[in-house]
């Protein structure tokens, strides 16, 4: 993939000023550190749709500043990466863009105040990242990726915006700030575990848990800084996000702890076990970081407050272990692009001996897989340290919640060496290319990722007084009182942080036989989550095709017919079940004109019917149209009536281009007599039944108090005194601004369908068609 | 259609009917008139001068793709919605009005030039795309069982 790139290409100016974004925007962020941690909450709010409370508001608390910093200082390094990565592949531009969109999305997410808001954003990083896997868009796998990806978080996200929607319902208002402020009536409220399913619905597929994580790992198709930034260090954490956001509305019961830690639980093991019998690279770290998230997860699950009024271990651990592995994660992501672009290959069996090649890319992957193994004095110690702390507080059944996250600890250390250990020792035989160190733009952000981890474990207090407690503050819905230590004397948690080095080291250590045996275990799985993706999607697939060869079986006739059944159908149906069938009292007094009119349009229409050339049915037909717009002419309406006659002109325009200069239509068959009865009950039936609901509508008194209302506004509001034309240029733009979108649309269709035609010969002026050369490249 | 009066007189007649779709569009704030009917007409005026020359002219006339014009009016349409959002906070689309040498002038006018642009260029390009298809078809015929 990386061999893509041309190495003689330039790099965009733009795509390196273009970092200076994530970097202003961090910067602004940390001045917010001093007044965040002090327990201030900082908004910013406008309104936007105030009938519906909705509007644009932020919230920068304890948690939604750690989320900011980490996706602005991430960011920051991994569009200077990106810069250098991505030089010579096509259309870098649209690339950077992606890119740049994605990250302004992720901070709205983590700082909306507003639900609605927040899921809109939410489906933003969505749609960013499906362009961004798909970026590659001539690899089917590549695109197969991106649409999974697309599917699977689409799916729960719409589940979650009825979960937000109920919960704005229950709650009183849509904005997180007051609902937060006040969240002990959710609980009890009897929508509550309907809340709390399509909520998790939401998170579990966005943060890649059990059953859902398959996407993520397929995800990987998409270029490295992607998968740095989107798939392991931020988007997926939204699902964790939002979790922890309503910890405090939604959490501390027991389904919650109960599913929360299951699901984690189930997730973190059988991911770090995955993770194990992947040979590539990003593979490797693919499953781990959903290891992470379901350690996350389960670790959420953990009650806000512990017995004897103690901060709850478990929350502080949580959000400690998302700062943690974002750091981590990052670095080796981009060690890992490093050693792609460079080496050729991220397969572990072919990579080795690139210590001296790649000595600061070695540098910075040691750093961070000394804090991803959970070794003093890094950050990952200390994360790991709460971690068992945190399980060993578990309300019920903590062995299992110690067993399950030692477990996965364990085979995190593992994968750690292996990431960390295997492409840098050894021999460089087997690399396919002669591997040199990345250029500075490529290494610096993992060696700066991997300096704050080290950093950020040896002073811990600072770290957790500025960054984490602040968050765990917001999680929990009050200020812990806990000191965060690198060194908390010998005690069980150190004993089995031991434990899992060692262990992780000695199955490192016998990697040949143990791993081989965990293959062959993992492949005995009888079903995967890709494979039920799969039935699934077939599934839907052939439901289309079926419902489409019924319905639009591509035979103008049917489709017309299809339409006009339903029309009719609905119409009566719904007017006998409502009794709507109104009869007028007396014959319709009308003048001469009108009846005149009315006579010209029935007498056309029986033209119509009886013609039996086509040139007599359209003109016969224009005439119906034409006598339409006289009434519409004589009862006050010139501005429809005018519209009429320019249709009906343009019809007969059209017609007659395609009717003078197509070919005969050969093979048509004409309708059968039993196909005419057909065709006249259906219009009899749709002309019946519009007649009745005219009837019906008019024979109510008209709503005078519109007609007034734009009468008098028309003038002093939209200055003009053409009422129509204001209502559709100004009062209701936003209805003409729809309808013109659709007459855009349907004029590319039907261009797109006109232009469907078998070719023989290729033009280099086709419109309409993607340019395939760019898949050369 | 090969028609030495259809053409001269289309000539005459296409330009006659563009300045008066620009009336229509103009005029139509305070009389009968509008974007939609302006666009119609100038639709019509583009379709028979397709009629009786060939789309090929007509392009050569329009300077645009077809497309191209319907896509920049609803840009225009859009673009001129967010005015009200920057100038006072008002909801997308809210009219914002300002007087010019005693002349009303408002953020609807550019609504409206909008719907007028893409009228135009829907309708010519569904027009001119089948207007070309028929002189592919013509050239290059295809066999039945081609068909798809």
């Amino acid at each position: 993939m990386a061999a893509a790139g041309k190495a003689d290409a330039r790099v965009p100016t733009y795509a390196r000023a273009v970092v200076l974004l994530p970097a202003a925007l961090f910067v602004w962020f940390s001045t917010m550190i001093p007044a965040v941690s002090g327990g201030a909450v900082l908004t910013w709010e406008i309104a936007w749709l105030p009938q519906l409370g909705i509007a644009f508001g932020f919230i920068v608390d304890g948690l939604s500043l750690l989320f900011a910093l980490l996706i602005t200082g991430i960011g920051t390094f991994i569009l200077l990466y990106a810069s250098e990565y991505m030089r010579g592949y096509p259309q870098v531009d649209r690339f950077t863009l992606f890119l740049v969109a994605f990250m302004l999305s992720m901070l709205g997410l983590v700082l909306s105040d507003n639900l609605i808001v927040l899921f809109v954003f939410w489906e933003l990083t969505t749609i960013t990242s499906f362009l961004l896997i798909g970026y590659t868009h001539e690899d089917a796998a590549a695109r197969r990726s991106a649409l999974q990806g697309l599917f699977v978080t689409a799916a729960g996200g719409l589940a979650m915006l009825a979960g937000f929607i109920l919960l704005g319902q229950a709650a009183g208002t849509y904005s997180l700030r007051e609902i937060l402020a006040d969240p002990g009536g959710l609980v009890g409220h009897p929508d509550y575990l309907v809340i709390l399913i399509l909520i998790l619905c939401g998170a579990f597929t966005k943060s890649a848990q059990f059953p859902f994580h398959f996407w993520l790992p397929n995800a990987m198709a998409a270029p490295t800084p992607v998968s740095a930034y989107l798939h392991s260090a931020t988007m997926v954490k939204a699902g964790v996000f939002l979790l922890a956001r309503l910890t405090p509305v939604l959490g501390d019961t027991e389904v919650w702890m109960a599913t929360l830690t299951i699901f984690g639980a189930v997730t973190t093991v059988y991911a770090s076990a995955i993770a194990l019998t992947r040979t590539d690279l990003k593979q490797v770290l693919a499953y781990t970081t959903v290891m992470a998230l379901g350690a996350c997860v389960m670790f959420l699950g953990a009650p806000t407050r512990a017995e004897a009024g103690e901060p709850s271990i478990g929350l502080i651990a949580a959000v400690t272990f998302v700062f943690v592995h974002a750091l981590y994660k990052a670095a080796l992501f981009m060690v890992a692009g490093n050693i792609d672009h460079e080496a050729g290959t991220r397969e572990l069996p072919q990579l080795g001996g690139l210590r001296r090649l790649m000595p600061l890319s070695f540098f910075a992957a040691a750093l961070a897989a000394f804090s991803m193994a959970g070794v003093p004095p890094f950050v990952g110690f200390v994360g790991k340290e709460l971690l068992y702390k945190g399980a060993l507080a578990w309300p019920a059944e903590p062995y299992v919640a110690v067993a399950a996250i030692v477990a996965a600890k364990i085979m995190m250390v593992t994968a750690a060496l292996l990431v960390a250990v295997v492409p840098f020792f050894g021999s460089a035989e087997k690399l396919p290319k002669r591997a040199h160190e990345a250029p500075w733009t490529m290494w610096i952000g993992p060696v700066v990722l991997g300096v704050v981890a080290l950093l950020g474990g040896m002073l811990p207090d600072l770290t957790a007084e500025m960054l984490l407690l602040p968050a765990a503050a917001a999680v929990m819905g009050y200020q812990p009182d806990y000191e965060v230590k690198l060194w908390h004397g010998v005690n069980i948690p150190l004993l089995l942080s031991v434990f899992t080095v060692v262990t992780g080291a000695l199955i490192f250590w016998k990697r040949a036989v143990l791993l081989d045996a965990l293959r062959s275990a993992v492949q005995r799985l009888p079903l995967t989550g890709d494979r039920a993706y799969d039935a699934v999607m077939t599934w839907i697939a052939d439901l289309a095709a079926w419902q489409t060869r019924w319905l639009q079986g591509g035979v103008q006739r049917r489709y017309i017919l299809v339409v006009f059944v339903t029309l009719g159908l609905s119409v009566a149906v719904t007017l006998v079940a409502r009794d709507a069938v109104v009869l007028p009292a007396a014959f319709p007094e009308a003048s001469f004109v009108e009846w005149s009119v009315a006579a010209l349009i029935v007498a056309a229409t029986f033209v119509t019917l009886i013609a039996d050339s086509r040139l007599l049915a359209i003109c016969a037909l224009g005439v119906v149209g034409a006598g339409v717009a006289l009434i519409f002419l004589l009862f006050g309406a010139p501005d429809v009536a005018m519209t009429q006659l320019l249709v009906e002109t343009l019809v007969v325009v059209i017609v007659a281009i395609v009717l003078l200069k197509l070919p005969d239509f050969r093979g048509e068959r004409r309708p059968t007599a039993r196909g005419r009865w057909r065709d006249g009950l259906v219009a009899g039936l749709v002309g019946v039944s519009t007649t009745l609901v005219l009837l019906a509508v008019t024979a109510e008194p008209p709503q005078q108090a519109i007609t007034d209302y734009f009468e008098e506004t028309s003038m002093p509001g939209g200055f003009g005194r053409n009422i129509v034309n204001v209502i559709l240029v100004d009062f209701r733009a936003l209805d003409t601004l729809g309808e013109i979108a659709v007459v855009a649309v349907a004029g590319v269709a039907a261009y797109a369908l006109i232009m469907l035609r078998p070719r023989r010969r290729t033009r280099p002026d086709t419109a309409g068609r993607p340019d395939r050369k760019g898949a050369a490249s | 259609m090969n028609s030495l009066i259809l053409r001269e007189a289309t000539r005459l007649l296409v330009a006659m009917m563009l300045v008066f779709s620009v009336f229509m569009l103009l005029r139509g704030h305070n009389e009968p008139g509008g974007g939609f009917i302006g666009g119609l007409i100038a639709a019509i005026a583009f379709s028979l001068y397709a009629l009786a020359t060939d789309a090929a002219a007509v392009r050569r006339a329009l300077r645009a793709d077809p497309r191209k014009i319907a896509a920049v009016g609803l840009g225009i349409a859009i673009a001129s919605g967010f005015l009200g959002l920057f100038f006072e906070q008002a909801p997308f689309l809210t009219g914002q009005w300002t007087e010019v040498a005693g002349l009303k002038v408002g953020t609807p006018l550019p609504f409206d030039i909008g719907v007028y642009l893409v009228v135009v260029g829907a309708v010519l390009t569904v027009v001119l795309g089948i207007k070309e298809q028929q002189a592919d078809i013509e050239e290059d015929p295809i066999e039945p069982e081609e068909k798809l």
